[in-house]
C-alpha cells in the first residue's frame, strides 16, 4: 500500500456510523474515514466548502440513501456528474433493498450497492469485509488532476 | 441473506490468471456460476447473446482485464457503460497495470472498481477470495 485508503462515510443514524467507522478504522487505520451525517455536508466536503476547507479528497464515498436535507441519491447525482469528483467510487449503504433504489443508483453510475444485514453479526461483517475490499484491494485513484 | 445466485463473467485471455480466479470463485462461493471469454470481441458477443453465445444469462457481474487480443478491456468497458441494457453490470477491471493513465481512464468510463492483480501468487488467491465474496454475497446487483 503506497498510502492508507480514505474514506468519508456519509450517514445519519448514529449507530450504524459508530459500527462502521469502528470497522473501517480497525482495518484501515484510525485516520482512515471522516464523517459527515448529511448530504448537504457531504457535498460541502468533497468541495472543501466551509468548515470542510482544506480536507483531503476521499478515495471511496460509503453513502446512505435516506438522509435529511440531501439524500444519497442527490449526492451521487452531483458526484457522478462533478468531472472532479465523478472518478471517486461511491459505495451506496442503506437498509433498503428496493429495486427502484437499487437501479435508479446503477443508472447513476454507483460503483456498488450494499443492504445493510439486519443481523448485528452480519452487518459487522460486512462491515468488515467492504473496509477490506475497498480499503486493501480496491486501487483509487489518488489524488492527481 | 442471498436473494439469488449470482452469474459472473470473466474476460481474460491469461490462461493461468483465468484458472486461478475461475477456480476460486467456484470453490468459495455457493452456487455461483461463472463463463470465461478471451477476449474483448468474444466478450461482447456473450454479453449480446450473439454467435455461440445465444441464449447466455446476463451476468451480474462483469471481471475484466484490461490487455486482451482483439478488443481490449477499456474498450469493453466503455461499450458496456454506454449501452442502456447493458449499462447497470457492474465492471470490476482485474488487470497487471498499476498506471495512473489506466485507471484513470477505467474510473472516467464508470468502472465499479480496479484490481491490481497482485505478483505474488497468495496474495492473488487471496484478493479472488475477497472478490467473491464481496461481489458474489455481499454487493447487491441490478436485477435485468
Amino acid at each position: 500500500m503506497m498510502r492508507a485508503t480514505k474514506f468519508l462515510l456519509v450517514e445519519d443514524d448514529d449507530d450504524h456510523a459508530e459500527l462502521v467507522l469502528r470497522n473501517l478504522r480497525r482495518q484501515c487505520g484510525p485516520d482512515s474515514v471522516d464523517r459527515v451525517a448529511d448530504g448537504v455536508e457531504a457535498m460541502e466536503y468533497l468541495r472543501q466548502e466551509g468548515e470542510h476547507a482544506g480536507r483531503p479528497r476521499p478515495d471511496v464515498i460509503l453513502l446512505d440513501l435516506n438522509m435529511p436535507r440531501m439524500g444519497g441519491h442527490e449526492v451521487l447525482a452531483r458526484v457522478k456528474a462533478d468531472p472532479r469528483l465523478c472518478t471517486i467510487p461511491v459505495v451506496v449503504f442503506t437498509t433498503s433493498e428496493n429495486a427502484i433504489d437499487v437501479s435508479r443508483a446503477y443508472e447513476r453510475h454507483v460503483n456498488s450497492y450494499l443492504v445493510k444485514p439486519a443481523d448485528f453479526a452480519q452487518f459487522q461483517k460486512m462491515a468488515g469485509d467492504l473496509g477490506l475490499y475497498w480499503g486493501v484491494w480496491n486501487r483509487p485513484l489518488g489524488n492527481i488532476e | 441473506m442471498m436473494a439469488k445466485l449470482l452469474h459472473f463473467l470473466l474476460a481474460e485471455d491469461d490462461e493461468d490468471h483465468a484458472e486461478l480466479i475461475l477456480r476460486s470463485l467456484k470453490r468459495h462461493r455457493v452456487g455461483n456460476t461463472v463463463d470465461h471469454v478471451f477476449d474483448g470481441v468474444e466478450a461482447m458477443e456473450y454479453l449480446r447473446g450473439e454467435a455461440q453465445y445465444v441464449g447466455k444469462p446476463r451476468p451480474d457481474v462483469l471481471l475484466l482485464d484490461l490487455n486482451m487480443p482483439r478488443m481490449g478491456g477499456h474498450e469493453v468497458l466503455m461499450k458496456v457503460k454506454e449501452d442502456p441494457v447493458l449499462c447497470t453490470i457492474p465492471i470490476v477491471i482485474l488487470t497487471t497495470s498499476d498506471a495512473e493513465s489506466d485507471r484513470l481512464r477505467a474510473y472516467r468510463h464508470h468502472a465499479n472498481s480496479y484490481l491490481v492483480k497482485p505478483l505474488d501468487y497468495n496474495q492473488f488467491s487471496k484478493m479472488v477470495d475477497e472478490l467473491g465474496l464481496y461481489w458474489g454475497v455481499w454487493n447487491r446487483p441490478c436485477i435485468g
